[in-house]
């Protein structure tokens, strides 16, 4: 593995990326360690992820991006490292508290609520709802108001996103696309600061794949800071304002799309890889 | 054979106590099972510790309301302590400690050592004067036709039947609401639903011991009507009688455990009746015989729950479309 410099990693994106010039950190991890077994899973130096700027995660398969984004959301353990996101440490938060701080995650396999309405999926996302304490929630008139309120905002997303003439549906009877849409609805419904999307467009057809580009760009423009795991680099390169890539647990380069892809340690990476799979 | 008796039969059993005992069993595991998809394999250790809970404290000569309130206070025990250590694991180990620990509940109020207390193997008995004098049915036969009933087993299928309506509307008002819907967020996917902030911990905890206590006035319930509680009556297959229950009524329906349940004492004892009936004239022979009658109708039950799972997977009051989604 090329590793390139200490210098240029420290060096933050922000500076040379994005329409508006610099911005703060919404999201800064230093040393972040798992590992299962002898297998060091991720192991990030540094990074940090700019407000309001959609931030791609690349690397190849097995380069510890998922358990990235697991660990820095609580899912899992990590070994070591501390990350703060909007200036507070979160580190050791359990998920459900890291998720009401801001950072809401998405999962590689789309997680439909099945057995659940479409709607009912994105009304359940949405955060601080009074009658989801027991006693309050015998008393419909204390939340009656507020249950409309997340009604109307659920059905504005769903128009949005495409899905309001499903919302009835159960979510198990969704393509794998338009689960994929509503994951992002319902992540949308929690009010993130930070969103943390899992291979948003993975097995979602062409179409649908631009629906969903041009909503997460829309998301940043307001004031969402996007964090993506993608596979795909035509993806990349056309709604990320900077581009984060992993091999083998360690962030291997960053900048623009158009460095990131032109850097030999990212080439020699993905080419690596694939000799490795063929040995 | 005299269908009209076992019509007679199966009505009674119907609208009994036992009935309306297990429809309160079942509400509270529908709770559980149906709505948050938690698989507590226990409930009948949460019927006991209700109706040990009430025989104890009303046997030391305490009143009987605050027996009533201790036997559900220690269901909500028995919840806590089952639920703080499993709740966070995978939802096969709450099943292995809920019905271990039912097992377990059971063995112990049956100990010699603890006999002094709980009657050890012979039990406790006639600790519930109290609720027969509070009893306000005049005294006599009421029913519809052949169907009838003293004014004493009235009282209790009246207090037994409001208890089932009551903790119905209960589960009504709670599933519809924010709390229920994250409840069955957690049963679909709980990863996904912590994803969105969601104390998912909390919630199946709230819905372990709500469930619990239901059950514990089911325990009582049959405690009560019988004067009586030893060991023997809180076998483990109780809960998955209650499982069945909810299978034919429908899984996560509010109506569903009620009328799984009358359905199912209306089933087991009119399938009863006429086999004692066939059997005591030897229809099939003489290699069967009247002690028969008692497993054949428990064939006959799973033949028709069978039946349903092929022909109607939903049960009578769930959603098809719901329930032939796939589990992802």
């Amino acid at each position: 593995m090329t590793d390139v410099d200490g210098e240029a990693l420290e060096t933050s994106i922000t500076a040379e990326t994005g329409p508006a010039g610099v911005t703060e950190p919404i999201l800064v991890a230093e040393h972040v360690r798992r590992s299962f077994g002898g297998l060091r899973a991720t192991d990030v130096e540094h990074l940090d992820v700019p407000e309001g700027r959609i931030i791609a995660l690349i690397g190849p398969n097995g380069a510890g991006k998922t358990t990235l984004f697991n660990v820095l959301t609580g899912f899992e353990h990590a070994d070591a490292g501390r990350w703060t996101f909007q200036g507070q440490e979160i580190m050791g938060h359990p998920p459900h508290q890291i998720a009401r701080e801001g950072m809401v995650r998405t999962f590689q396999l789309a997680r439909a609520l099945a057995r659940m309405t479409v709607l009912d999926n994105m009304k359940l996302a949405a955060a601080n709802q009074r009658g989801e304490r027991f006693f309050v929630a015998l008393v419909r008139p204390i939340w009656r108001a507020q249950e409309r309120q997340v009604e109307a905002r659920a059905l504005e997303l769903l128009e949005w996103l495409g899905l309001a003439p499903l919302r009835s549906d159960y979510a198990g009877t969704l393509s794998g696309g338009q689960r994929k849409l509503l994951e992002l609805g319902r992540a949308v419904m929690a009010e993130p600061g930070l969103l943390m999307l899992d291979e948003p467009t993975s097995g979602v057809n062409p179409a649908l794949t631009d629906t969903l580009l041009e909503r997460i760009g829309a998301l940043r423009e307001q004031g969402v800071t996007v964090l993506f795991v993608e596979h795909d680099m035509d993806v990349v390169t056309r709604i990320s304002d900077g581009v984060v890539c992993m091999a083998q647990g360690r962030v291997i380069a960053k900048g623009t799309p158009a460095e990131v892809v032109a850097d030999p340690s990212v080439v020699n990476a993905y080419l690596g890889t694939h000799h490795g799979e063929r040995a | 054979m005299d269908f009209s008796q076992a019509l007679v039969d199966a009505v009674r059993a119907a609208v009994g106590v036992p009935a309306a005992a297990y429809a309160l069993a079942a509400v509270g595991l529908n709770l559980q099972f149906g709505y948050t998809g938690l698989l507590n394999f226990g409930q009948v250790g949460f019927l006991l510790v209700g109706a040990y809970g009430t025989a104890i404290t009303a046997d030391h000569g305490l009143p009987l309301p605050l027996a009533f309130l201790v036997g559900v206070a220690a269901a909500v025990v028995l919840g806590l302590i089952l639920g703080l250590p499993t709740l966070r694991l995978r939802a096969e180990y709450l099943a292995i400690v809920t019905i271990s620990a039912a097992e377990i509940l059971r063995l112990v109020v049956r100990s010699r050592p603890l006999e002094g207390f709980t009657g050890g193997a012979f039990g406790i008995r006639e600790f519930a004067d109290a609720f027969y004098n509070w009893n306000p049915i005049p005294s006599g036969e009421y029913g519809v036709g052949n169907v009838t009933f003293s004014d004493r087993t009235l009282w209790v299928m009246l207090v037994g039947w409001t208890l089932v309506a009551l903790t119905s509307g209960l589960i009504f008002l709670l599933v519809r609401s924010p709390w229920g819907r994250v409840l069955r967020g957690i049963r679909d996917d709980e990863n996904a639903t912590r994803s969105f902030g969601k104390n998912v911990f909390a919630f199946k905890l709230q819905s372990l011991v709500l469930g619990g206590s239901i059950g514990a006035l089911a325990g009582i319930l049959l405690a009560v009507d019988a004067q009586f509680t030893n060991a023997d009556y809180w076998q483990s297959i109780f809960t998955f009688f209650a499982f069945t229950v909810i299978i034919i009524g429908g899984v996560g329906r509010v109506i569903g455990p009620v009328v799984g349940s009358m359905l199912f004492w209306f089933l087991l004892q009119g399938a009863d009746t006429l086999l004692q009936q066939a059997l005591a004239d030897s229809f099939f022979g003489s290699k069967l015989g009247p002690t028969e009658a008692g497993p054949i109708r428990f064939a006959l039950v799973g033949l028709v729950l069978m039946l349903l799972m092929i022909f109607r997977p939903q049960g009578l009051f769930g959603s098809r479309a719901e329930t032939l989604i796939e589990e992802p």
